[in-house]
């Protein structure tokens, strides 16, 4: 198999495996954690195998494919020394947490959703650890953002599991926007997104006026994912997550993604003062608030997550150290702290998990219950406070010695050997009181469990990683040795120091720091420990009132209140003040053009003759418009008629000035339009002149009402003016000439309108007609659901003394008069239905030559159905004729997106239209384009989506007879009972 | 012609406006209608006027001068589209009516509280 593609696979199998994993039941514990746990080994076989590959000097494997050619963006894996080792480390750890969490998690938890998250997370860890492309590498890091959320927010009925887990994702995905600027920033320096290119232009990021804002934007990002002082709140809250996770996302992943991200760019970042600021400042600052911090801990999570700040502080300290060397050791604590983190977090959660509680005050001498547990974890608690011949002894060493080294190069660095030392000697202190409280004194008593060893497979990993921390630490060179190796020569390059891993250096300076820091914890302890046990809340001396995490709450609390009364003050729930608004904003920003670029009204270049037919048209179409507005509240009929009359003259306007195909929509439009009014009145409230408005309101209403004839009139006049002066204008010879001239040679129609619509800019109808069948749809929705307000309509007084004559004679019943007085329009309806739709597929096929389409034609055909329910009501229609819209609309659209497709049957891109003449026998000479076949999947979505509006709406009447059809029947029943 | 139809389209658009103002949703939806009115003239009188000039080519299909058909296109698809946003205004008004028992634009007559969704489904 060649590598590149193990190692796409090893990419890709995570989120594979994610998806199959959230498909399984919920109860599937063992299949979840079988399935979950064999793809993370499958994944760590791939890497494994590509060792060789990587570990020879500056090898590196690459794979990339076109992502956003247009951006130069590609997606490359890039897997070198470092990849190689984060990913094991990864892939490793995840496995073993899968392990672990199978029998951690109760029963009853969902646990495929967990693996499958975590599985997710994997994958995104990796794809930062391989991305070989900066915006890739800043995609994958808001995805482990997000997934991170999903995790520590995994038990969702518990409000600090929620809150830690939103607080996480707010810093660390507000981190990941500040990294994505700083990545374009650097490809903007750059001139690519490669990271191989990128890695060889350290000289010029450097030397580049945008390297401040870069580094800046570049570490905003990192220090809040390995959570560095200030932005460390979010990790201890994120224990609220299953301990498992704990364990990945604060050894191996999470927090390690911001250290790898500082260890990429150490070389063309580092190396400035800048970067020792902020970066050795940020260091210092976190390791010794983190160990402060994680003495006064109770919980033993609470100590293991500030134990974690205080050991990321110190892997960034050593970054911010402008020393190949120190890259080394921080490379090699990251490997240590994973390995002895991920074990301490297991054995805290098998205690918590066999104790029922993690409180440290309240367990005492399990030594004698879990002696075994006891021992790995005291193994780990000493690997963690740097005890010789385990690893962290090494890499604590070689910090030391970093320390003792660079003191004196910079001003901070004075005191770096003693903060140094005193944060080991915390550390130690912090080890020391873990191991010592847990595991010894008195037997503990009123624990909620009985405590005894956890099942063997629970085991398993903490053996494992403990058995990795002892033998990195006997052995360094035959273990890690090879590996860290790698990944240094692929950090540093020419400038990878030499380094010995050895554990004895002779009596020197850093071994004697070490010696001061381990007995100096413990004696601190034992001066300390009992105050320290007995501090009430647990809240670290000196720093009790200062807790980030709840100023960070109440500042998000501060803005989300703000905000909602900025919104009170500003805002309005109100559709009419909301609309005055925008109304006005329009009109003050029209004058505004005015007033800056001048406004000339009155220039004429152009004009048509005047013709006093069309003046007077106007006038009757001017009076509708008013006449609308004047009666909408009282008289809704009538001013529905007068909308109709506006748009009757709105339509004769287009045919008078060369517009036949507008002229003909627009009167079918109107048509269907009425008729929906028409249909819709009848459930609204009855609104008399009579009924008197609140008289609070009046004086209200008169104000308001100026207000807004003013702004009515204003945007009135302004169209006016604009339009007038646009229309007097030369026309500018745009696009239209080169359509009107390649209409028929390009598309073989005459009709330029409509070949425009089918042919050259089909794409776009396409978008129509689809949003056009959406709103079908969603009307259609609506209504199913609805019971319309009770009719607000009494019977009309016809239909009273009709009925009413109708009851008085024998041989009639009620509806008879009112059937017989409208039987001459109904036969004419009824027989009108032929000769629409002839009409209609008129319009339709002599589209692409003469005035018609897909469009009219459409509405055409709904005209002929909508007449059939006027004339004989619709359930005298729904027995006749199966309508089915919503098919319609499904075929019109398919039809349409066929008849585009059509055309990469030849090769061409998608809605290529080509046309030819054919002539069958009768019909003569007829234009066979397909663009035609697009067409018609235009009308018959047209008629879909307008015959299910109107029909829906018509429905709703015989909805409402059966309905009291079927009360009167209900309550018939209940009478003689 | 210009200078008639320039102030048929303030007409059209004064009164829209107007009627988007107003409170009740029905007076709203007919507002809508008349100012598309307006605003479909205004784009398709942004190609100039022509009478007697429509963009269909003769039998021949000699390029002669007509009309500017891109507007012509834009307002064809704006006047379907156009009835689709009254046919859902129409609609949605009904519902909230239905649902609010009131015909206001904000669900509730005015001079009242919080609006009381009754029982939408008796």
């Amino acid at each position: 198999m060649p590598p590149q593609l193990l190692l796409a696979i090893a990419a890709i199998l995570p989120f594979l495996g994610s998806a199959a994993v959230i498909s399984l039941p919920g109860h599937a514990r063992n299949a979840a954690a079988i399935l979950a746990g064999s793809t993370l080994v499958a994944c760590l076989a791939c890497i494994g195998v590509l060792y060789p590959m990587v570990s020879a000097p500056g090898g590196s494997l690459v794979w990339a494919v076109d992502w956003l050619p247009t951006l130069g963006v590609q997606f490359v894996l890039r897997l070198d020394g470092l990849a190689w080792l984060f990913a094991v480390l990864v892939l490793g750890i995840g496995a073993l947490v899968v392990l672990y969490a199978r029998y951690y998690m109760a029963a009853e938890d969902p646990v495929p959703r967990l693996f499958s998250y975590l599985l997710a997370f994997v994958g995104a860890m990796l794809g930062i650890v391989l991305s070989g492309n900066l915006i890739q590498l800043v995609v994958f890091w808001e995805l482990t953002s997000i997934v991170s959320f999903l995790l520590i927010g995994y038990w969702t009925d518990n409000a600090s599991a929620r809150d830690g887990a939103r607080m996480a994702l707010t810093i660390t995905a507000g981190g990941g926007l500040c990294l994505f600027v700083g990545m374009v920033l650097i490809g903007q320096i750059v001139g690519s997104y490669d990271l191989a290119v990128v890695l060889a232009s350290g000289d010029t990021i450097r030397s580049s006026p945008l390297y401040l804002p870069a580094l800046v934007l570049v570490l905003a990002g990192a220090l809040t994912k390995s959570a560095q002082f200030p932005f460390h709140i979010w990790l201890p809250r994120a224990m609220a997550a299953p301990t498992p996770i704990s364990a990945y996302l604060h050894s191996a992943t999470m927090v390690k993604a911001g250290i790898f991200l500082m260890i990429r760019f150490w070389p063309v970042l580092a190396g400035t003062e800048t970067w020792y600021w902020i970066v050795g400042t940020a260091g210092m600052a976190t390791m010794l608030v983190g160990a402060w911090s994680a003495i006064f801990q109770h919980d033993l999570k609470g100590l293991l997550a500030y134990s974690t700040i205080s050991h990321l502080g110190l892997i960034t300290l050593l970054l911010g150290l402008d020393s190949p060397l120190a890259v080394v050791a921080a490379i090699f604590h990251t490997v240590n702290h994973a390995t002895f983190k991920a074990s301490l977090f297991m054995a805290a959660g098998i205690i918590d998990h066999e104790t029922g509680t993690r409180d440290m005050r309240r367990l005492s001498g399990l030594w004698r219950a879990m002696p075994y547990t006891a021992t790995l974890a005291m193994v780990a608690a000493a690997a963690m406070a740097g005890v010789p011949l385990l690893n962290g002894f090494l890499s604590k060493e070689m910090f030391l010695a970093e320390a003792v080294d660079n003191a004196g190069e910079h001003g901070l660095n004075l005191a770096l050997p003693i903060l140094a030392t005193l944060a080991s000697a915390f550390t130690m202190l912090y080890s020391v009181r873990f191991i010592r409280q847990t595991f010894f004194g008195p037997a503990p008593h009123d624990l909620p469990q009985v405590p005894h060893e956890p099942v063997r497979w629970m085991r398993i990993p903490i053996e494992l990683l403990v058995l990795v921390c002892i033998a990195i630490g006997l052995v360094p060179n035959l273990t890690i040795g090879p590996a860290l190796a790698g990944a240094v020569r692929s950090v540093l390059g020419a400038r990878t120091p030499d380094y010995d891993l050895a554990i004895w250096h002779g009596f020197n300076a850093p071994l004697a720091l070490s010696v001061v820091a381990l007995v100096g914890g413990v004696a601190l302890y034992g001066v300390f420990g009992r105050r320290i046990n007995a501090n009430p809340r647990g809240g670290p001396w000196l720093m009790d009132r200062l807790d980030g995490g709840r100023l960070f709450e109440r500042a998000m609390t501060g803005l989300v209140t703000g905000a909602r009364r900025l919104e009170g003050h500003l805002g309005s729930e109100r559709l009419q003040v909301q609309l005055r608004i925008l109304f006005l904003t329009v009109l003050l920003a029209a004058m505004l053009a005015g007033a800056v670029r001048g406004l000339d009204l009155f220039a004429p270049g152009r004009a048509t003759t005047f013709d006093p037919a069309f003046a007077l048209m106007w006038l009757v179409g001017a009076a509708c418009a008013v006449g609308a507005a004047e009666r909408a509240k009282y008289h809704r009929l009538s001013a529905a008629i007068f909308v109709g009359g506006a748009g009757l003259v709105s339509s004769l306007t287009f045919l008078w000035l060369s517009a036949p195909d507008l002229a003909v929509t627009q009167i079918l439009v109107e048509i269907v339009t009425t008729v929906m009014l028409l249909l819709g009145l009848r459930w609204l409230p009855k609104r008399d002149a009579a009924i008197p408005a609140p008289a609070s309101e009046a004086a209200r209403a008169r104000r308001r009402r100026i207000v807004d004839l003013c702004i009515a009139a204003f945007a009135g006049l302004g169209l006016a003016g604009l339009a007038y002066a646009v229309m007097t204008r030369p026309a500018v010879d745009g696009i239209a000439r080169w359509f009107v001239e390649e209409a028929y040679p390009q598309a073989g129609g005459r009709n330029v309108v409509n070949v425009l619509l089918v042919d050259f800019r089909a794409f776009d109808t396409l978008g129509e007609i689809c949003v056009l069948g959406i709103v079908g749809l969603t009307v259609f929705a609506l209504l199913r659901r609805f019971r319309p307000a009770s009719d607000s309509l009494g019977r009309p007084k016809q239909q009273v003394s009709h009925d009413a004559y109708d009851a008085a004679r024998a041989g009639r019943s009620p509806g008879d008069t009112a059937a017989d007085a409208l039987l001459v329009p109904r036969v004419v309806m009824t027989w009108l239905f032929p000769f629409i739709v002839l009409l209609a597929l008129h319009l339709f096929l002599r589209g692409h030559d003469l005035p018609g389409g897909g469009f009219a034609g459409g509405i055409a055909l709904t005209i002929a159905f909508v007449l059939q329910y006027m004339a004989q009501g619709a359930e005298w229609v729904e027995e006749r004729l199966r309508i089915r819209p919503i098919a319609w609309i499904g075929v019109g659209l398919l039809v349409a997106v066929l008849a585009g497709a059509g055309s990469w049957l030849f090769g061409r891109p998608f809605l290529t239209a080509s046309f030819a003449y054919w002539e069958p026998p009768l019909l003569g000479k007829v234009p066979v384009a397909s663009a035609l076949v697009f067409d018609l999947g235009i009308m018959v979505l047209v008629v879909g989506a307008s015959a299910l509006m109107l029909v829906a709406l018509a429905h709703q009447s015989v909805r409402r007879t059966r309905a009291a059809e079927a009360e009167a029947e209900r309550a018939a029943e209940r009478e003689p009972a | 012609m210009e200078l008639v139809l320039s102030l048929g389209i303030g007409v059209f658009a004064a009164s829209g406006i107007w009627l988007m103002l107003r409170p009740r949703t029905f007076q709203v939806a007919l507002g809508i209608s008349l100012l598309s009115y307006a605003v479909n003239l205004f784009i398709f009188a942004m190609g100039r006027l022509t009478v007697g000039a429509p963009p269909v080519l003769g039998a021949g299909a000699e390029v002669v001068s007509v009309d500017d058909p891109v507007p012509q296109a834009l307002v064809l698809t704006a006047l379907v589209i156009g009835f689709a946003l009254t046919a859902l205004f129409l609609v949605v008004l009904l519902a909230a009516r239905g649902i609010t028992g009131s015909d206001h634009v904000d669900g509730r007559e005015p001079g009242q509280g919080e609006p009381q969704p009754g029982n939408p489904h008796p």
